[in-house]
């Protein structure tokens, strides 16, 4: 087991790549650090499976290094790494029993067969498919199937690192809870390093510590769920993380307020003199509808979504979300929403501005 | 919905009934009549039952020419299918050598089986080939038309030439139908080139090598024209396979009674052992899915 390095990372699927959109990631250096649970989150096509690939050595960067510890292991290859990666559809060895397949990396190793023997049950009994331990993988269902390259990636105790891409799209959603719950246990029996893809921002949420989101090839923000929620790094994350995203609204930024087409709202702090486009993100949760307070708003439509209330609104002629508790009667006279200053975040041209900053 | 019962549509099938009675079903009918009878000449048949087939089950010549014919077609199984799934795991996956190698590959198989053996017959020449001079000016003693196992070795490199590709082709084709998360989780796995080669690409090319290998049989079981022209069949009678002691008897001799008797049998073995072949291979499949 080890840290993970990415120095100076970046890599095109064009040989001869010059303009920063030919890269599928853009330049990055980055820490996983060891024994963590990261979920790697990002929309479809941001390159995080190129990212997975990367540090698994099925794909060389064009260029930066990757190191495993103080090893430089860019050039070495998948085997030499020892890593174990989940693929988003199942892949096994069809003329093999279950129970091969399960042993198929131990064998591979030469470890001793008792040893295999112990391994492949007590994996078996993780995924609950012990009762077809000795059946040909060939016939069984896709999840099933997801299940046994599931095990096959949890199989070897002394890995450097397990990268799950994708891996329960095809699973039940009840057996997506379950499983997610045994990777969770896998980890803190382990302690391995995980790197969890996905583009589900619940399944990121409940499986890591840490969520690193991706956006157009760069890792726009690593941080605790909590981070995520409350101070994007970026507009996408804002935009990503939460149900529904973060409101963003164009403003000019004095000091302590920001103003919007005459109207003006307070700050929870100071900035300094901005350049670039200026926005202002805030949750639909730290959103309140108002009797006068706050800017005007029309109301387009309520959704009922069971715990609370969403308000598809319009502000200064944008878009605008807003969270109502269950029990809050919407009449015709919540003519303005108010925001929590605090929980208000400056953005220049999609970068979230720290406040006092020049 | 109520489907129209109308048996005129058999009449349909009429014609091709008719084509294939006239080229298929009754020219076999008149080698089946042909083992049955007798002649002595002036068209006056006369019925001998079963003695040609006996004579034949008997016949030494026969039971030689089978061993040869059994022994080549083992030996170019042997060398073709292993050959041919080399080549295909070390041939270019896409690209322009790709393409190249197929339209190289792909090329024996596009000459007429005649001008294959005339190839071949000339490049071995001891006089004027451009193998056999070479192999005499190096010393090697080698000519096909008086040593055995020389017209033995020139026949077999002859059908390996011409038919490695097919074999070769057809487990490319099986080869490139594997997604490449496959080798990737094989590699994630650790597993050696042997065990990707033994747990990956052999089930996956299981289909067709089985279609390559059938072929190959019955092709090779049934050759006549390379070595004839080649060899034809010498020197004495060391590479006179089935179909050539075959074509020999029926229009060599004229004999016309045990030749045909011997066709119907020759017929039946090919047919038995494919199926023999087919049975076997496809029962393997089924055992391996279970």
């Amino acid at each position: 087991m080890a840290q993970i390095t990415l120095k100076n990372l970046a890599h095109s699927y064009y040989p001869n790549a010059s303009k920063d959109e030919d890269f599928a990631l853009k330049e990055m250096d980055h820490v996983w650090q060891d024994g963590g649970a990261y979920a790697l989150l990002g929309s479809s096509g941001c390159g995080k499976t190129t990212l997975l690939n990367i540090i698994s050595g099925l794909l060389r960067p064009s260029q930066g290094r990757v190191l495993f510890g103080d090893r430089d292991v860019t050039d070495a290859a998948t085997a030499e790494r020892n890593i174990a990666q989940v693929f988003q559809f199942p892949v096994v060895y069809d003329t093999m029993s279950v129970r091969d397949n399960l042993a198929f990396p131990l064998r591979n190793r030469g470890m001793d067969p008792k040893y295999i023997a112990e391994r492949v049950q007590a994996i078996a009994q993780m995924i609950g498919m012990e009762d077809r331990l000795s059946r040909k993988a060939q016939g069984l269902t896709a999840d099933a199937k997801q299940k046994i390259s599931l095990g096959r990636g949890m199989v070897r105790e002394d890995v450097n690192a397990i990268l799950f891409d994708e891996p329960l799209t095809v699973i039940d959603p009840h057996m997506k809870w379950e499983l997610r719950t045994q990777l969770k246990k896998l980890h803190r029996d382990f302690g391995h390093t995980m790197i969890y893809v996905t583009h589900d921002q619940t399944e990121a949420l409940t499986f890591a510590d840490k969520v690193v989101v991706m956006y157009d090839g760069r890792v726009v923000q690593m941080g605790t769920p909590e981070e995520l929620f409350e101070t994007p790094a970026h507009t996408f994350v804002g935009y990503f993380i939460g149900s529904p995203g973060m409101n963003l609204l164009d403003a000019k930024i004095d000091g302590n307020r920001a103003h919007l087409q005459g109207a003006s709202v307070s700050l929870g702090a100071a900035y300094g003199p901005i350049n670039g486009r200026t926005q202002i993100g805030i949750r639909p949760e730290y959103a309140a509808l108002t009797r006068g307070d706050g800017l005007p708003v029309s109301i387009r439509r309520v959704e009922d979504v069971g715990r609370h209330r969403l308000i598809r609104a319009e502000v200064m002629g944008q878009p605008f979300s807003i969270v109502a508790p269950e029990g809050m009667e919407i009449c015709a006279d919540l003519t303005h929403v108010a925001f929590v200053p605090q929980k208000i975040n400056v953005y220049a041209d999609d970068w979230r501005v720290k406040e006092g900053a020049v | 919905m109520i489907k129209t019962q109308n048996n005129k549509a058999w009449f349909l099938v009429l014609p091709v009934l008719v084509v294939v009675a006239f080229s298929a079903v009754l020219p076999l009918m008149t080698v089946v009549n042909y083992a049955m009878n007798d002649t002595f000449g002036n068209n006056q048949f006369f019925w001998v039952g079963l003695e040609w087939f006996e004579e034949m089950v008997t016949s030494s010549r026969l039971h030689a020419a089978l061993g040869r014919q059994v022994m080549f077609s083992a030996i170019i199984l042997a060398i073709e299918v292993p050959l041919g799934i080399y080549i295909a795991l070390n041939m270019p996956k896409s690209g322009f050598w790709a393409s190249f190698c197929l339209v190289l590959m792909s090329l024996p198989l596009l000459i007429p089986f005649n001008v294959v053996g005339t190839i071949w017959q000339i490049f071995g020449r001891v006089d004027i080939g451009l193998l056999g001079h070479t192999a005499a000016a190096l010393g090697f003693d080698y000519n096909y038309t008086n040593d055995p196992f020389d017209a033995w070795v020139t026949v077999i490199v002859m059908d390996v030439w011409h038919w490695t590709s097919l074999v070769a082709l057809l487990a490319y084709a099986g080869l490139q139908s594997i997604p490449q998360a496959y080798y990737q989780a094989a590699k994630i796995d650790q597993a050696s080139r042997w065990a990707v080669f033994r747990y990956i690409e052999l089930p996956k090319m299981q289909g067709v090598l089985l279609i390559a290998i059938l072929l190959r049989f019955m092709d090779s079981f049934m050759i006549y024209t390379e070595p004839f022209v080649v060899t034809g069949g010498g020197p004495g009678n060391s590479t006179t396979f089935l179909s050539i002691d075959l074509v020999k008897m029926a229009i060599g001799q004229f004999d016309l009674g045990p030749a045909a008797a011997f066709s119907l049998m020759y017929f039946l073995v090919i047919l038995l052992v494919s199926w023999v072949f087919f049975t076997v291979m496809t029962n393997l499949d089924r055992q391996e899915s279970k």
